[in-house]
């Protein structure tokens, strides 16, 4: 009963933050409530025994990544959106074909909850099979990410050296050439 | 026991949430944003499935997923600045000729 | 006349004591350094430190919150509401957290009032390595917003360059910590200290500090540079920032920001006498005391940053951030490979 409870707590303030980020005006309230999202998002893996995925959540997610949109937007100075646009935009108030669509789209999400309700072999608990420990061993992760996944790990450290020199090349102001 | 369907649920909600983000909002750092949920929502489901079968692949899976998001954010954040520069304007609706 | 409790609750009634002591006993650390910082540094610099409130200046940090608590509360013009409130309690709230899966002292059953043992300390997650490193750098969020919402360009300069400094050094930090972990072969605190157990010889302890004296030294570095502490603490670099980003700041919101950092230090203390130090492992003591011998090295840490605060210069801002990426962490890294190709030599 309390994890229930607790699951509801999780994924309530994870959805609320969520479309709080994407409603926001100042673009620096929505980087913080996407750090509540992620925070809430940590603790649904935990309950579901990945602690070291939940405690990576963390220090990727919201420990680097979130600084890094930060820092860009205080070094933009990004500014709020103007009032004019966000009229012009705002879903209530665009011409009558993008209303069609935004009931379409919750039309989508009504008909994805039924799907999912409907499907068989999703109904059981989550924990059915298998035991927690083998799962949350973070012994176990490494040995699987070492042996069956070493080329994915290795290329993926290959990519993360690309994104690195090509950030910084991207980034950089081009000097005048006299 | 919290069924495997309340975890695709809430994953299903937010993946739904970020591309209304990506497809509404008019500024380049909020359409970031938007796609860094989706991919929290991805991450969710393969964790769910992971569980589900007993296996440590979903979390795998979430590894690389994070990775290859914080490369991703990386170099749009850096190509982000550069637009910026140069049009002084962070609206997609500002990019819209293809000359430079 | 006596009450009976079940063991179920005596416990749950215990471990509520242990985390609530836990807190106040963090409350306590930063109000008895403020003290002993101004006290050692003026001794360092042949003076009295604060003399005159209590015997000996006891009193002084009581006096230091009155005096904070009375101050007017001051919010500039431009400030962003929320954000102005919500960074000290940022900074202070990762600061608390961070502590909550360090062990402080072996199993003790309270002289047999309990059936089975329990572990002094808040949580043991048997990722609780991680964890602390994850709420170390949600820490640097509190001093971003702050030099960001006080609206003035001097808290902008030392919010930006406090945070560059802490992810750039969190890098040597977290290389350091995995190659403690490859030698304790476990991500829980508990096991890591429970793997410096023993001795050598019958007289040099098993500490890992011995087995990785270059990771210790990275280490330190790393925390001093982790809390903003001189010689680097460019953030609140007094001469020339003004005071970086709590320039603006005044009253209880100023004050929760050098309790973050005091508590921050004491963190990365304890955490470094877990992993380097042996932690609660000690002669002469039975093990349910082991928690006294791990205050006095905590204390011998804290004494450490602050006797280095007083004695060495403040680095300049762009020599600090090439000492962290050029100097600090290929060295980590270089004693993260010895250290895993001596593991693996010896464990063949």
């Amino acid at each position: 009963m309390p994890e229930t409870l607790i699951f509801y707590l999780l994924s309530g303030l994870a959805i609320g933050a969520s479309a709080l980020v994407i409603g926001q005006r100042n673009p620096m309230y929505s980087v913080l409530m996407l750090i509540a999202s992620f925070g809430a998002l940590a603790g649904l893996y935990i309950q579901l025994d990945a602690p070291f995925v939940a405690v990576a959540q963390i220090i990727i997610y919201a420990g680097a990544i979130m600084v890094l949109f930060l820092f860009v937007v205080m070094l933009l100075n990004a500014p709020k959106e103007d009032g004019a646009d966000w009229d012009r935009t705002h879903p209530l108030r665009l011409p009558a074909v993008t209303r069609v669509g935004s009931m379409l789209a919750v039309l989508l999400v009504v008909q994805l909850a039924w799907a999912l309700m409907e499907a068989t072999g999703v109904g059981g608990p989550v924990a059915g099979e298998g035991n927690a420990e083998a799962v949350s061993s973070v012994r176990q992760l490494g040995r699987t990410l070492f042996t069956d996944y070493v080329f994915a790990f290795e290329a993926t450290s290959i990519l993360i050296l690309v994104a690195m020199v090509g950030a910084v090349m991207l980034a950089r102001r081009e000097e005048e050439r006299p | 026991m919290i069924p495997l369907s309340h975890y695709l649920f809430v994953s299903a909600i937010l993946f739904c949430i970020g591309t209304t983000g990506v497809f509404l909002r008019r500024n380049l750092i909020t359409i970031l944003l938007s796609i860094e949920i989706m991919l929290n929502a991805v991450n969710l489901s393969f964790v769910a499935f992971g569980r589900q079968m007993g296996t440590v692949d979903g979390q795998i899976i979430v590894f690389f997923v994070m990775t290859v998001a914080a490369a991703e954010a990386a170099v749009g954040l850096a190509i982000v600045i550069g637009l910026y520069r140069h049009r002084e304007s962070l609206n997609p609706d500002a990019f819209v000729s293809l000359k430079w | 006349m006596r009450f009976v409790v079940s063991q179920m609750e005596l416990r749950t009634l215990v471990q509520l004591g242990i985390i609530g002591l836990t807190f106040f006993m963090l409350i306590n650390a930063s109000a008895v350094l403020v003290l002993a910082e101004r006290k050692i540094m003026g001794f360092m610099q042949q003076r009295f430190g604060p003399y005159l409130v209590g015997p000996h200046g006891m009193l002084q940090p009581l006096a230091d919150i009155v005096k904070l608590l009375f101050k007017e509360e001051l919010r500039p013009k431009g400030a962003d509401k929320w954000l102005f409130t919500l960074a000290p309690i940022l900074s202070v709230t990762a600061a608390f957290a961070a502590f909550s899966t360090v062990p402080w002292g072996a199993e003790t059953t309270f002289f047999g009032l309990l059936d089975e043992p329990v572990k002094l300390g808040v949580a043991d997650v048997n990722v609780g390595v991680l964890v602390v490193f994850a709420i170390t750098s949600m820490g640097v969020y509190g001093i971003v917003l702050a030099g960001w919402s006080s609206n003035s360009k001097y808290s902008l300069f030392g919010g930006l360059r406090a945070s560059a400094q802490m992810i750039s050094y969190e890098l040597s930090y977290a290389t350091a910590l995995a190659a403690v972990v490859l030698l304790a072969g476990s991500l829980s605190l508990r096991e890591v200290v429970d793997a410096q157990s023993g001795t050598w010889l019958g007289v040099i302890p098993s500490w890992f500090v011995f087995l990785q004296p270059v990771g210790f030294v990275i280490y330190m570095i790393a925390g001093v540079a982790e809390t903003n502490r001189a010689p680097f603490d460019f953030p609140e670099a007094e001469q020339e920032l003004v005071a970086g980003y709590n320039t603006e700041y005044s009253s209880v919101r100023f004050a929760l920001f050098p309790q973050a950092e005091y508590i921050n230090m004491a963190t990365m203390s304890a955490v470094a006498t877990d992993l380097y130090l042996g932690g609660w492992h000690g002669p002469f003591l039975p093990p349910e005391y082991g928690w006294i011998w791990f205050l006095l090295k905590v204390g011998a840490i804290l004494f450490t940053y602050i006797w280095v605060r007083w004695t060495l210069p403040r680095y300049r801002y762009d020599q600090l951030m090439r000492f962290g990426w050029k100097w600090l962490f290929p060295a980590a890294v270089i004693n993260l490979i010895v250290t895993a190709a001596l593991v693996l030599y010896f464990n063949a």
